[in-house]
Order: structure tokens, then sequence, then C-alpha cells
């Protein structure tokens, strides 16, 4: 930090003593579980949380706090319950009401949600920061579905987003590099390693194939019915070409388009907007067939190659269910994997009955409901799964 | 350089291909023309049998250059593109040397694999270098032709530096399976090669195929337009053309439906021709 940030940190009163308070109840949890934890830790997890990228991410200020307060790996299972306890302790309330309205997002962030002051207490706390929800907000968000999210949790839901986005399926290249448990011999290698012992190569040096991320087809339907879905799906799709390599991302209605370049970019809210720009004459009645029929002409080169390709629909189609049977098939026989997203899935009484879903399902390797951050994060436990 | 002068060029260009059984349209000529004129490197694509590879073959033979043909794929490497090693000779000359004969200098030429970008560098004379679907190969590799088609120079850790003896004319091919990485893209002229239109198409089947006749080459080329729009999956190309002329010389023109196989490769895609009569009339 420079001397003009702290300075300034020094100057806002009550932050940073109210979070030096709280992080010295940790410290003490740790202290008690005979973790040694110092003015110099104290000061590095006050540092650490500071510049966070997210604050409300739990996640990563636990990880934060815990790789400044702990220096070995003995200590972690002291670390995970002086944080349990930590928690637990806040929220059977500490003293909520001696929390300044002015914290700093990361301790807010940090504080259950019971610890933050009411909107009666502080009013313009909610008009001024809709920014940063808490992580047990986050944990609420998990299960909900997207169609019910407002503002508020579309922002806090981003990052949990943007963490599933990053993962996804894997392929074995045909490059070569040098590997410890390779399979084959690197002869380029042993040559060098043998000049050690005289020319003679004693020691084999070994090489294989690495891993790299398969190719990754995202197609989403954006008609009427969607509506609700929508915002949240391309804000995965907008994460998920941006966080990785090799993704196509394709919108349709009743037309398909192509937004893989609309969608790229760092900012999320000027990529979706693109992308809107771009759908905008695309909006209107659902024809996947049609749709899927004009990924596999326009677009089949992109698409074969071992990709994996995921649908992101609720299956109502007005088009003609044979030919997306057939258009289907064929998908499927070009791809490695074909996954369908389909957010009425999510009621466990839903059966694929519409006569869209009818056709279509004998050709999905799987349905998922796609409708909430945990069911983001199950299709990605999926294509993590998917052979290298 | 004159208007009139460059367009003289772009004649030249066209007429030296043509001497080779390459009908170019004009856009073609003036592309390649610009890319020997400027020294770039030419970056082509289009759907497949559209002549890409051809191009670069026909301009080599024109012009009595050496073909260096670099054909990409998956996990192509420096090792496999520019230059390896011979480790099994170095080995033998290793243990020969423990027996009395003088210890080789290893990494020398006399054990140096030269690979066809090496090859394309260090031949003296004209070099047509052709890098064949370069989107099959991977970033890494894509980020070392930058490197080498920015300077023409490349370095052999335990050799040195080795620059071209000449600016090869440099082509790449790219079937378009992933989008190419922008950089690559910003240092090549780009070109899309499109489908030829009837009369040239035709034109090249009777280049191509002599002896066949004009009722034959122009049956096939309108059976080819009908296909092309008829929204298959795979689509015929000037290649696919071709070969359909070839079948019908060998069997007659009335054989079109027949030999639709030379044309048509995907099951569905025939299956359709045939249901809805799309060679009806020709």
């Amino acid at each position: 930090m420079s001397e003009d940030e702290e300075s300034a940190a020094r100057s806002r009163p009550g932050t940073g003593a109210a979070l030096t308070e709280r992080l010295g109840a940790l410290c003490e949890l740790l202290r008690a579980r005979g973790v040694r934890v110092g003015t110099g830790e104290l000061l590095a997890a006050h540092r650490a949380l500071q510049v966070l990228p997210d604050p409300g991410d739990a996640t990563l200020a636990r990880l934060a706090l815990r790789s400044t307060l702990c220096s070995s790996r003995e200590h972690l299972e002291a670390f995970d319950d002086a944080w349990l306890q930590w928690q637990h302790g806040a929220e059977v309330g500490l003293d909520g009401a001696t929390v300044p309205p002015e914290l700093d997002e990361a301790i807010r962030s940090l504080l259950p949600r019971t610890l933050v002051p009411s909107a009666a207490s502080a009013p313009d706390l909610e008009e001024s920061e809709p920014v940063a929800a808490a992580w047990s907000d986050a944990e609420i968000l998990l299960d909900r579905d997207f169609a019910s999210y407002d503002e508020r949790d579309r922002a806090a839901a981003l990052a949990l987003l943007r963490r599933s986005a990053t993962r996804g399926p894997q392929r074995r290249t045909r490059r070569v590099v040098p590997s410890r448990r390779g399979r084959r011999i690197d002869l380029r290698a042993t040559m060098r390693a043998s000049w050690r012992t005289g020319g003679e190569p004693f020691e084999l040096r070994r090489s294989g194939h690495p891993l790299e991320p398969r190719p990754l087809v995202l197609v989403a339907d954006m008609s009427g019915s969607m509506a609700p879905y929508a915002l949240m799906l391309l804000a995965y799709m907008q994460a998920t070409v941006t966080a990785r390599r090799r993704v196509e991302a394709f919108a349709f209605a009743t037309r398909l388009t192509r937004i893989t370049h609309e969608l790229r970019g760092r900012d999320p809210e000027a990529a979706l907007r693109r992308a809107d720009a771009a759908l905008a004459d695309a909006r209107g009645g659902t024809r996947i067939g049609e749709a899927v029929g004009a990924l596999n002409r326009e677009y089949g080169r992109l698409i074969g190659r071992g990709s994996v390709v995921i649908l992101l629909s609720d299956g109502w189609d007005r088009g003609d269910p044979e030919l997306l049977g057939h258009e289907l098939a064929r998908l499927r026989r070009c791809a490695r994997a074909l996954i369908w997203l389909n957010p009425l899935a999510a009621d466990p009484r839903w059966e694929p009955l519409t006569r869209g879903m009818v056709a279509a399902s004998p050709h999905l390797d799987q349905i998922l409901p796609g409708n909430s951050l945990r069911s983001l994060g199950a299709l990605a436990d999926l294509l993590e799964r998917v052979e290298q | 350089m004159s208007a009139a002068n460059s367009g003289d060029k772009v004649h030249a260009v066209a007429a030296a291909l043509a001497g080779e059984g390459y009908l170019a349209g004009r856009e073609v000529a003036t592309i390649l023309h610009l890319a020997i004129a400027l020294e770039q490197p030419l970056l082509l694509e289009g759907e497949a049998g559209v002549g890409k590879t051809e191009l670069a073959r026909a301009w080599a033979s024109a012009t009595d250059a050496r073909l260096v043909r670099l054909q990409c794929h998956e996990g192509i490497d420096v090792h496999q593109a520019l230059y390896d090693w011979d480790h099994a000779r170095q080995l033998l000359s290793l243990r020969a040397s423990e027996r009395g004969a003088s210890a080789p200098e290893l990494y020398s030429r006399e054990f140096l694999v030269r690979r066809p970008l090496l090859e394309a560098l260090e031949h003296d004379g004209p070099v047509v270098l052709l890098i064949d679907e370069v989107d099959r190969a991977d970033d890494a590799f894509e980020a070392f032709l930058l490197e080498l088609l920015a300077d023409f120079q490349v370095t052999i850790p335990e050799l040195g530096t080795i620059a071209a003896v000449g600016r090869p004319l440099v082509v790449l091919t790219s079937n378009r399976t992933r989008e190419l990485h922008d950089a690559l893209k910003r240092r090549c002229l780009y070109h899309w090669i499109d489908y030829p239109d009837p009369d040239r198409e035709r034109e090249i089947v009777l280049t191509r195929l002599p002896g066949v006749s004009d009722e034959i080459a122009t049956r096939v080329v309108a059976a080819v337009g009908r296909l092309r729009e008829a929204g298959l999956y795979k689509v015929p190309g000037v290649g696919e053309t071709v070969t359909w002329a070839r079948a019908l010389r060998a069997l007659g023109p009335q054989s079109l439906q027949e030999t639709l196989g030379a044309a048509l490769k995907v099951r569905e895609d025939i299956e359709r021709v045939r249901e809805q009569g799309v060679l009806e009339g020709v």
C-alpha cells in the first residue's frame, strides 16, 4: 500500500480500527489453537483484504486471511476451526450496533448480513452502495433460480459465475513437452543429460502430452420464453468466452448469430451491450432445429474436432421437431459431447415431454437445469469429467 | 508505379498462373501480385476445395521457384517444422569416438535434420513457402510462425541465427476450424477465395480435363451450382466438380445421379438431394 493510501485509510474514522478489532478476534482464536500470529501477520491480513479484487467473495477472503495468517501446513486445520468459530461468534451477535456504517467493503463483506446495519439505522447505505453483497448472501444465491434475481443479485452473482466459467473440459494435445512421467523418451533431453555422465545416457528423460482446453461451443436460446434467464446465461457465456481459450458463442431465436467476438472483453457490461446489439433483429419465435441446422452448415468447421457443445434452451420449439432431431443427430456426431441446459429441468417433476425435447433427448449426453449458480457449478463438474 | 503498369502486372500474374492450368480470377491475381510486390505473407481462407493450396503450387511452377510445403497438424512443433537433431547418429558417433575415432562436434550441421521451414530459408533461389492449414496448429506454433514471418530468420540455440537467403513468397492457408490470432492476421495480406462463377468453373474443368466434352462440363457445373444452393452439410468444391466431370467422362453424360458420390460425401446430403429432386432438369 502506498503512503497516500495508508494515510487515507487512517483518516477514515472507525474503518481500520473496526477491521483490526475483528481480525484481532480471529488472531486470538488462532493463538488459542497454537498458531503464532503476530502484529506483522495481522497487518499483512489487513492489507490482503483491501487488495482483494472482489470483497464479496468469501472464498477469496478466507484464502487471503489463511495465506497471511498461517505459514505452515499444520496450521491450516487450526485455521479452518478458528474461521468457523469466528463466523459463528459474529453471527450470534458480537455487537452489531457498534459496526460503523462507513465500514470498508472488505470487512462489511466478511461480516454476516446480521451485522450490517439495517436500512433503518443507516438509510443512505442502501442507495449509495449497491455493490458488495456479503458472501452469506452468495450462499443463498447459489440455489436461487436466475428468474428470481434482481439487479443486486445479479451483480453479486457475477463473481461466482466467473469462477464456474473458468472451469471446463480439457484434452491431451498432440504436442510433446518434457514430462517426468511421460511415456515417450525425449532423446534430445536425454542427450543433454548425458553430458553429465560423460556422454553415457544413464538418465532417460521423458516427454508426454500436456492438457489444453477442449473446444467449447455455447448456443443460447434468446427467445421470449427464455427471457428471465437470458441475462444470466449471456453473462455466463461472456465469462466463459473471456476466461477460456477455444470457446465459441452463438445465440438464436429464429436466426442463429455468432456472438463470440461481441462477448469477448474484460468489461462484462459493454460485452453484453455489444451482444445485445448483434441480436437485436434475431428475436422472435424459437426455431431450434433451424438454428442447429445453421450451426451445422455455416459453422461446422468450428464445431468438429472434439468440441463439447452446450445448448441453453427451454425446448419450447415452434419449428419442426423432426428437423430438430435430424440436426441434433448430426451435431452429436461431430461433437465430443452434447449437453442441454434447460431451466425447466430444475423442477424435479419435469420430464422432457415437449415435442422439441422428445425429438432431442435421444441425441443428448446430458440434460442439466442451468438455472442457478449451483447448477452451473454442476455443469462445470460435468465438463471437467469429459474424457481427456 | 502507374495504374496501367500495375494492371499489366496483374494480367501477367494471371497469365502465368493460366499457363500452369490455374485460372485465377482478377481478385486472386491482384492479391498475389500485392503479396509479391509488398513482400508480405499471403493468408488465404476459403471453403475446402476452392484452390488455396493449388494457387501456391501453380505460382511456384510458373516462376520456377522451389515449392516448400509445410503441412500443419495438431501438435506440430519447431522440431517438425524447422529443424531437429539426429540423436541416434549423435549417440552412435559418440560411441565410435570412444574406440579411438576423433570426438565429433555433436551440434554441427552434420547432425542437423532440416525440416521444411529451414529448407525454405536456406534455399538459394526463388522459393514459395506454403504453410498449409495453419489453423490445425496450436497457438504456440502460431506465435513461433509470427516470429519467423517478421524477419525471416530463426535461431537454433546450438548453431546460432540463420537468416533467409532471399525473401520467400509465403502463402498460408486456413480452413477456419478456429480463428487465427490477430497478430498473425495483421502481418499477412488476407484473401477469402470464393467459389468461381459458373463460366470460370467450366473453363477450369475443360483445362484440367483435356478431352472432356463441353456438354459434360456445362452439366456438371450446373449441377454443382444447384448443390451449393441446396443447404447441404458439406458443399462440393472445385476439386469435386473436376472429379465428377471425370466420372461422367468415363460413364457418359447421363449418369449424373449415379455418380453423385463423386461430389457429396455425407449420407444425409445425398438423401436430401435425391428426396428434394435438387438435380432435376440439369
